[in-house]
């Protein structure tokens, strides 16, 4: 009878074991570096149906966060803005642009422009924008340099990790309250002015949650 | 076994390549982690918000507009002088309404709300060449004309709720007593374009412009 096996095949089993840990090693680390909304959100620039940039708007006209997305300070949650607001303008600056007509369907026609909603935070998470933006947290720290932006893209994970790290040590993220719609501008920190994010924290009583119930409910 | 690495090196990198890095701009949505198959109801769950779309209403928006003819609780706006501008007898309000008190803060609040939502043509000195000029905007008029200095505010506070020729209303961005706030921050500007050295008491100040 002649062998089945060779010899080799003796240390197989060894061999098979280490290469499943091998694999469980890969698979770990790819999902690690993928299975989290650093690369699945992160990026994320979808093509809107007006091609609207904020870097001209903010950059060279100079408006403030605030002209479009007026309920920021005031609301829980951060209104897109109304063609309404766009026609604040553009009644009169391009008013027959063809890049424009949405907007202008929309205003006299009373339907919605079909933005796509870029940072959407999941439904089990409530986030509230007027809160953070009146204790000093500026919209650069969660949005990115939108102000720069041509097309609006995620640049912050914004997960749960996200949330937490600032929660537990604000003094890191916290910004002098005239700087808060100031994108370009400095934290206190990176200003080396973390004294006086202290100071801010203990005058204006910042007290982020880390309690499950401060965002879920 | 050495092929089997050799394979499973070439079916990494053909995957890395396939997904690429953290942080590439992409257009398609997003993939979710824990898909709504999986997991229903959690990320996506069936509630309406804010601006967001809805198929059960017919112009498929979450957002509703009050019933006509009704009015929330505690929302119900009878104070004419501060909510229309206008007196008992129906003329403009002179001056600002009794509810409000016009101090420093109200005046710096509506330099805040000015310098957002009216610079942006009006300028912030007021005189109507604010940037929107550059690109087109028409005639913007200026504060300090006696026309304006001589409105009454009443008539100011229903220029900004309700627009006038091009420029449109403000009412969705600015309350009530905002637009009241912006209105004390003009007078202000309207003083200030009329000041003269006499003006200016405070000694530092004074020297700091250089007025003997």
């Amino acid at each position: 009878m002649s062998k089945l096996f060779p010899k080799s095949a003796n240390k197989l089993p060894l061999q098979i074991l280490i290469y499943l840990g091998v694999l469980a090693g890969i698979a770990t680390a790819g999902a690690t570096y993928y299975l989290t909304p650093k690369y699945t959100r992160v990026g994320y620039a979808p093509v809107q149906p007006v091609p609207f940039s904020h870097a001209q708007h903010v950059q060279e006209v100079g408006l403030d966060c605030r002209y479009c997305h007026s309920s920021v300070d005031k609301s829980g949650h951060s209104n897109v803005p109304t063609a309404q607001t766009c026609m604040n303008c553009h009644n009169v600056i391009k008013p027959t642009s063809p890049l424009l007509a949405p907007v202008r369907e929309s205003f006299e026609k009373n339907t919605p422009v079909p933005w796509v909603w870029v940072h959407r935070t999941p439904d089990f998470a409530y986030f509230n924008h007027a809160i953070h933006v009146n204790r000093g947290v500026s919209c650069v720290e969660c949005h990115g340099k939108v102000n720069e932006m041509d097309t609006v893209a995620h640049t912050q994970p914004l997960s749960m990790a996200f949330c937490i790290e600032c929660h537990r040590n604000p003094e890191m993220r916290l910004r002098d309250p005239k700087d808060i719609f100031n994108l370009d501008s400095k934290n206190l920190a990176d200003q080396g002015r973390a004294e006086d994010a202290r100071k801010y924290i203990h005058d204006w009583k910042v007290m982020p949650p880390q309690s499950c119930s401060g965002c879920h409910r | 076994m050495r092929n089997v690495y050799l394979i499973t090196l070439f079916v990494c990198v053909a995957l890395a390549s396939i997904f690429g890095l953290r942080g590439t701009t992409f257009t398609r949505p997003p993939m979710d982690v824990f898909p709504e198959w999986a997991f229903p109801g959690m990320k996506y769950q069936p509630k309406l918000r804010p601006q967001g779309a809805s198929t059960f209403f017919a112009d498929g928006r979450a957002d509703r507009v009050p019933p006509a003819h009704t009015v929330a609780r505690g929302m119900l706006r009878d104070d004419d002088q501060l909510y229309l501008g206008k007196d008992d007898a129906g003329g403009w309000v002179k001056g600002f309404p009794a509810k409000l008190s016009v101090d420093r803060a109200f005046i710096e609040h509506g330099r805040e709300r000015y310098t957002i939502y009216c610079a942006p043509c009006h300028s912030e000195l007021g005189d109507g060449n604010g940037i929107t000029k550059r690109y087109g905007m028409g005639a913007t008029p200026t504060y300090h004309d006696d026309r304006l200095r001589n409105m009454a505010e009443g008539e100011i506070y229903n220029t900004i709720t309700n627009g006038k020729n091009t420029m449109l209303s403000y009412a969705d961005k600015l309350a009530p007593d905002e637009r009241w706030a912006v209105i004390a921050y003009m007078r202000a500007l309207q003083r200030a374009h009329q000041g003269k050295p006499a003006d200016v008491s405070d000694p530092a100040a004074r020297q700091t412009l250089g007025i003997q």
